[in-house]
C-alpha cells in the first residue's frame, strides 16, 4: 500500500506526533525542573532560531555544511561504485583487498580528526576528507556484495544476446546491483550527514556543527537545540530525496519481490 | 547445406574424471522437434550447451547449422526491465526500427500479453513470465530453440497450458527445438522424437516417435503409450498397467 492511498487523517500522522512530543517538552519546561539555561523552552527556542535566520547566519552554516556533505559524499560515491564493481568482479583482489577494506570501514572517521586538521588544516577540506573516509568503505563493500549477488544467469543471457563490454555494464551489472546500492547509499547519506557535524565542531570555523559548539561555548542552549533541529529535519529531508531514486520503476524490482 | 540443424559427431565430454558422453552422434533434422529425457545428471543439460556453443566437446565435434537461442529453466528475464524490453532483446540483430516495433507488436499478441508490454516481470504470473522467455527466443530470425526445463517451475495445470502455448507458437514460427525435460508426459505431447538417455557416460538408450499432429491431448492413448514405454525404459514401470480392462463392471 503507498502512501496516495491513506486517508488524510492517518497520513497526517507524524503532524501529530510532533505535536505531541512539542506539548509534552512545552509542560517539562513549565514544570521548571531545570534552569532555563540548561533546558531551554520551545520558545525560547523558537526566538533563537528566528534570530539565527534574520541574522542569515543559519544560513551560511547550512550552505557549508551541505557543500561538505554532498563534496565528500560525491568523490567516495564516485570511486568507492568503481572500486566495489573492479573488486566484485576479480576474486583474487577482492580476497586480498576485502579485509583492508573491512578494517578501515570498522574504524571510526572520527579517529582520523587529529590528521585531518593536521594534513588539511581548518575549513572546508578535513570536513570532506572525514566525510570521504565515512562513506567509501561502506560503499565499496554494498557494491562488491551486490555484484558478487548477481545471478549467473544473467550474464548467460547477456552472452546468448551478444552483449559487448560496455553493454555488459550498463545493460546488467549496474542495473542489477542499481536496488541494494542505493539502499546504500541511503546510509551512508545518514554517515556524512552524522560525520559532518562532529568534523566541523572540531575541525571548523562555521557549519551547523560548529554552530552547535559555538552555542555550547557561549552557553546558549536555545541556539544549539536550534542547530539540532535543522540538523535532524535536514537529515531527514536527505533520506526522502534519496527515497525517491527507490521509486524509479527500472529499480523497483529489487524492493517490491 | 545438411539437412541437420544440429549434429554431433562422437563427442566425447569429460569434466575431470567424469565421463558424460563418450562418442555420441546424433543429428536432428531442421524442423524436428525433439525431446531429451533421462535420469537426473545424466548429461542433459550438457548437451544442450554444446549445442549452444557454450561448451566445447573433449573429442568430437558439433556442427550447428542457424541462430540458436536458449530458455532457460530458472528465472532468466531482467528484472529492470519490461516485457517488451526483454522481447527487444531477441531483436537486437534486426537493423530496421520500425520491422524491430512491428515484430515486437507481432510477438506480443501472439503471447497474449500485448496489454502487459510495459509490466516488469515481478509484476507477471509465473506462467506468463515464461511466455515472455519463450518469446525473447523466438522473435527475430532464430532457427534453433533449445528449452531446458522451461516449465518445471510451473505448477501442473500451468505446465498443461503452457505446452498448448508451446505448440501453438511453434505452428506460426517453426523451429527446430530441443526440449530437454524431467516431465515425460511433457516429452511425449510435444515431441516428434524422444530420445531416452542412459546414466552416465550417456547414450541414447530408445528412440521413440509417438507420430502424432501437435498438440495432442495428454491422455490421448499415443501419448500415453509413449510414457509407458520411456517408463520401462528408465526401470520406473514393469508391464502396461490393465487398470481399465480389470476393474470389475457394478
Amino acid at each position: 500500500m503507498t502512501e496516495k492511498h491513506l486517508p488524510i487523517a492517518v497520513r497526517l500522522l507524524p503532524l501529530f506526533v510532533l505535536l505531541i512530543g512539542l506539548a509534552i517538552w512545552f509542560s517539562f519546561s513549565r514544570l521548571n525542573l531545570f534552569p532555563e539555561s540548561v533546558f531551554p523552552s520551545p520558545v525560547a527556542v523558537a526566538k533563537g532560531l528566528g534570530t539565527e535566520v534574520r541574522t542569515g547566519r543559519l544560513f551560511d552554516d547550512l550552505i557549508a555544511s551541505l557543500f561538505r556533505v554532498t563534496t565528500g559524499f560525491l568523490i567516495a560515491v564516485g570511486l568507492g561504485l568503481p572500486t566495489g564493481l573492479w573488486l566484485g568482479h576479480h576474486f583474487r583482489s577482492r580476497l586480498a583487498l576485502l579485509p583492508v577494506i573491512n578494517f578501515f570501514r570498522s574504524l571510526s572517521p572520527l579517529a582520523w580528526i587529529p590528521f585531518a586538521i593536521l594534513w588539511f588544516g581548518i575549513g572546508d577540506l578535513p570536513a570532506i576528507f572525514l566525510i570521504f573516509m565515512a562513506c567509501f568503505f561502506p560503499i565499496v563493500i554494498a557494491t562488491v556484495g551486490a555484484v558478487a549477488a548477481i545471478p549467473s544467469i544473467y550474464f548467460r543471457i547477456a552472452r546468448d544476446y551478444s552483449f559487448n563490454g560496455a553493454e555488459l555494464l550498463m545493460k546488467v551489472t549496474l542495473p542489477a546491483i542499481a536496488p541494494q546500492v542505493i539502499t546504500s547509499l541511503r546510509v551512508t547519506a545518514g554517515l556524512a550527514w552524522l560525520v559532518v557535524v562532529a568534523a566541523e565542531m572540531i575541525a571548523g570555523r562555521d557549519g551547523l556543527g560548529f554552530a552547535i559548539w559555538d552555542a555550547r561555548n557561549g552557553l546558549r542552549m536555545d541556539l544549539l537545540v536550534a542547530g539540532m533541529i535543522v540538523i535532524g529535519v535536514i537529515g531527514v529531508v536527505i533520506d526522502r530525496i534519496l527515497v525517491r531514486l527507490m521509486r524509479i520503476s527500472s529499480v523497483r524490482w529489487g524492493y517490491e519481490r | 547445406m545438411s539437412d541437420k540443424a544440429l549434429e554431433t559427431e562422437d563427442v566425447s565430454v569429460v569434466f575431470d574424471s567424469l565421463e558424460v558422453f563418450r562418442n555420441l552422434s546424433l543429428g536432428i533434422p531442421r524442423g524436428e522437434f525433439v525431446a531429451v529425457v533421462g535420469p537426473s545428471g545424466c548429461g542433459k543439460t550438457t548437451l544442450l550447451n554444446l549445442f549452444s556453443g557454450y561448451l566445447k566437446p573433449s573429442a568430437g565435434r558439433v556442427v550447428c547449422s542457424g541462430r540458436v537461442r536458449m530458455v532457460y529453466q530458472t528465472d532468466s528475464l531482467f528484472p529492470w526491465q519490461t516485457v517488451a524490453q526483454n522481447i527487444a532483446l531477441g531483436l537486437r540483430n534486426v537493423e530496421d526500427k520500425n520491422e524491430r516495433a512491428k515484430q515486437l507488436d507481432q510477438m506480443l499478441r501472439l503471447i497474449k500479453l500485448d496489454d502487459f508490454a510495459s509490466h516488469y516481470p515481478h509484476q507477471l504470473s509465473g506462467g506468463m513470465r515464461q511466455r515472455v522467455e519463450l518469446a525473447r527466443a523466438l522473435v527475430g530470425d532464430s532457427d534453433i530453440l533449445l528449452l531446458d526445463e522451461p516449465f518445471s517451475s510451473l505448477d501442473y495445470l500451468a505446465r498443461l497450458r503452457m505446452r498448448r502455448e508451446l505448440a501453438r507458437m511453434l505452428d506460426e514460427l517453426p523451429r527446430t527445438v530441443v526440449l530437454v525435460t524431467h516431465d515425460i508426459e511433457e516429452a511425449a505431447q510435444l515431441a516428434d522424437r524422444i530420445l531416452v538417455l542412459s546414466d552416465r557416460p550417456a547414450r541414447i538408450c530408445r528412440e521413440l516417435r509417438p507420430g502424432l499432429e501437435r498438440p495432442r491431448e495428454p491422455t490421448h492413448p499415443a501419448v500415453v503409450e509413449a510414457v509407458h514405454c520411456v517408463l520401462m525404459e528408465l526401470g520406473l514401470e514393469e508391464s502396461k498397467p490393465q487398470l481399465f480392462a480389470e476393474s470389475p463392471v457394478a
